[in-house]
């Protein structure tokens, strides 16, 4: 009896120390190492940003780059004092010209401050989505027949395929030339360089989710197929109920390269067209020329970094929530 | 019974178009089926035993001959003649309900009310003993409960016809035999018309009323058709050592490894060595 007890126990206490082993590892994997590496990159950033000269002085360390991030943080807040003030004002002095004279003529002026880093992010991040939404109403409904006809596939795809490896910089005059000759109106409810990233953007991120989709319909399983064809479904719930859902997985996964392609080209269009966004906050700090300009561009350089990674999570938990197939959300 | 045909394959031929010029795969291929009779086709791998079950679906169309059921003409697949597959075919993203429920919204629309066609659908998940998993996917519940999934879909259609690929083939023994029971005692409650695809000759013999054997392919046709009088119900051990039982299954081992023996020349040493093997303990599956 006594011994047995002993071997329980001792296997207890076994089980219990394999346990621990187990919260360990798991703890050094998803906390320590990645802090581990993150001090080692920051070393040697730190370091080899020493060693580099440029004639705006030394390459920005992690140091100057958080400096710079909290100066970008103040500036913005101070901008954003000064809007409240010049609106206060002139809501002051349109009251005292209107209780002198309740018809005279009053004037409300919009605050024309310079953007800064926070709008740019702001309007970047607008741009991007709506660039990516657009690409993805066009390319879902195409791909979907695309994929439910081969005719179409094969007229299409030699079209797709040349259109597919174009560099967004190509693109931009074109759009540029075209939404100034088509995009006239009195009042705009878009500015035209909104429309220029906006349309620049959709042609490059079509592409993975149209190809994605067509891909994901036309591999539909027979076995799928013979089922729809079994139940007598007619085309429109065949398409709805059968070839949608299965095609799915296979969506999202194009629609999550697509977003990765569009927050990268945005960045690119908005510099080359001095459109709005952090492009372009990127091109002015390095036409400034500030001894500070370094630091703030390698600020933007890691907000857009981090930017496209949250981007590419929202997908992930969108698709996570969406899509039926959970073995294809992977990484 | 009522001697006239319920279902008549009729001089069935088809030909499959290949990069090496067509391949007649079925030459002339006759059956007459009664009303609520239980036809097993049994026949080596690849002789055209789903190629038949594919034409009286619809899903493939004879080169020459036809099927008429019920004296019409079958020309396209439809819920009538329903199906239940080799691998379940079930909608991944739909639960067991669901998948049920999508059969019967389309082939009732109009016919049971949303009340009714709960009742249907639930009264059909628990003839095949499904009324515990209503709300499963697919991927949570095991292979012999999707295939269960699969017939109650294939019943739910409330067809003249039940068509069933190997529906047991990719299960184990166990789940096979429980699976087995449960059809039988389906087919005695409802009484359906059922041609079932098997590689399995106790399958075979436990649920037919007949079976057909296929000759191998190219150009297969049916070699022999065999009554089953054993009376029902069956019980699978009480056949065991049923005198009438066991030369049924010998006529139809006879006509698989001795009329239509197979000649597979892989490895000639191979081939001996699993001959001798073959004879030694009497396979109880035709390999696949
Ligand atoms: N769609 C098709 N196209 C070409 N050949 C086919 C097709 N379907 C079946 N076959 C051929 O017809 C023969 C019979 O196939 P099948 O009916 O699937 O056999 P079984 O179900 O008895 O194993 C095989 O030789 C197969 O290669
Ligand atoms: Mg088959």
């Amino acid at each position: 009896m006594s011994t047995s007890k002993l071997t329980l126990q001792t296997d207890k206490s076994a089980s219990m120390l394999q346990n621990l082993d187990e919260k360990f590892n798991n703890f050094l994997r998803i906390v320590a190492l990645p802090i581990i590496g993150l001090v080692i990159f920051m070393l040697i950033w730190n370091i080899g940003a020493k060693q580099v000269d440029t004639s705006l002085g030394k390459f920005p360390g992690p140091v100057e780059v958080l400096q710079q991030s909290q100066n970008l943080i103040s500036e913005h807040l101070e901008e954003r004092a000064r809007a409240t003030a010049f609106y206060e004002r002139q809501e002051e002095r349109n009251a005292k010209r209107l209780a002198k004279d309740p018809n005279a003529p009053v004037k409300w002026r919009e605050y024309n401050g310079r953007p800064t880093f926070i709008d740019q992010i702001g309007t970047s991040l607008i741009t991007v989505l709506a660039g990516f939404i657009l690409a993805t109403l066009i390319a879902v409904p195409l791909g979907i027949c695309i994929g439910l006809s081969s005719s179409l596939n094969s007229a299409l795809n030699p079209i797709i395929q040349i259109f597919k490896p174009v560099s967004p910089l190509a693109w931009l005059p074109l759009v540029t030339m075209v939404v100034s000759a088509v995009y006239v109106s009195e009042d705009p409810m878009f500015a035209k360089s909104f429309i220029t990233s906006l349309i620049t953007v959709s042609l490059c991120c079509l592409w993975p989710t149209l190809l994605n989709t067509s891909v994901g319909v036309s591999s539909i399983s027979s076995d799928l197929q013979n089922v729809s064809q079994v139940l007598r479904l007619n085309w429109l719930t065949h398409v709805l109920k059968i070839v949608l859902p299965s095609s799915v997985p296979m969506i999202f996964t194009g629609m999550r390269l697509s977003l990765g392609i569009a927050w990268m080209v945005l960045i690119a269009a908005e510099m080359l067209a001095q459109n709005p966004g952090l492009g372009k906050f990127v091109w002015d700090e390095f036409q400034n020329g500030s001894s500070n300009s370094l630091g703030r561009i390698m600020v933007a350089v890691v907000v857009i970094g981090l930017i496209g990674f949250c981007l590419d999570r929202m997908m992930l938990m969108l698709q996570r929530w969406l899509s039926w197939d959970k073995t294809s959300v992977a990484r | 019974m009522n001697s006239k045909a319920h279902l008549e394959i009729s001089g069935v031929s088809i030909e499959f178009p290949t990069p090496n010029g067509p391949f007649q795969a079925l030459d002339n291929v006759n059956l007459k089926i009664k009303k609520g009779e239980f036809i097993s086709l049994i026949g080596h791998s690849g002789c055209g035993k789903s190629t038949v079950l594919n034409i009286v679906a619809g899903l493939y169309q004879a080169t020459k001959g036809g099927v008429l059921l019920d004296s019409k003409v079958v020309t396209e697949p439809g819920p009538e003649r329903a199906v239940v597959f080799q691998n379940h075919s079930l909608l991944p993203w739909l639960t067991t309900y669901q998948n049920v429920e999508l059969a019967v919204k389309q082939v009732f629309k109009g016919k049971k009310s949303k009340a009714e066609m709960k009742e249907w659908i639930e009264h059909n998940l628990s003839l095949v003993h499904m009324s515990h998993a209503l709300d499963k996917r697919p991927d949570e519940i095991s292979g012999g409960m999707k295939q269960r999934v699969g017939i109650a879909r294939a019943l739910a259609m409330e067809p003249s016809v039940l068509l069933m690929d190997e529906p047991f083939g990719a299960l184990d023994a166990l789940t096979r035999a429980h699976l087995q029971d449960s059809l039988m005692e389906i087919q005695a409650t409802l009484g359906n018309t059922v041609i079932m695809i098997t590689h399995d000759v106790d399958e075979a013999v436990l649920l037919s009323d007949r079976i057909v054997m296929m000759t191998n392919g190219p150009s297969a046709t049916v070699g022999e058709v065999l009554d089953i009088e054993l009376e029902r119900p069956r019980d699978r051990i009480a056949l065991a050592d049923h005198e009438k039982y066991n030369s049924y299954r010998q006529q139809v081992l006879s006509f698989l490894y001795e009329k239509q023996k197979k000649v597979e020349p892989i490895n000639p040493a191979q081939t001996n060595l699993s001959k001798v093997a073959s004879k030694a303990d009497e396979p109880k599956q035709v390999s696949a």
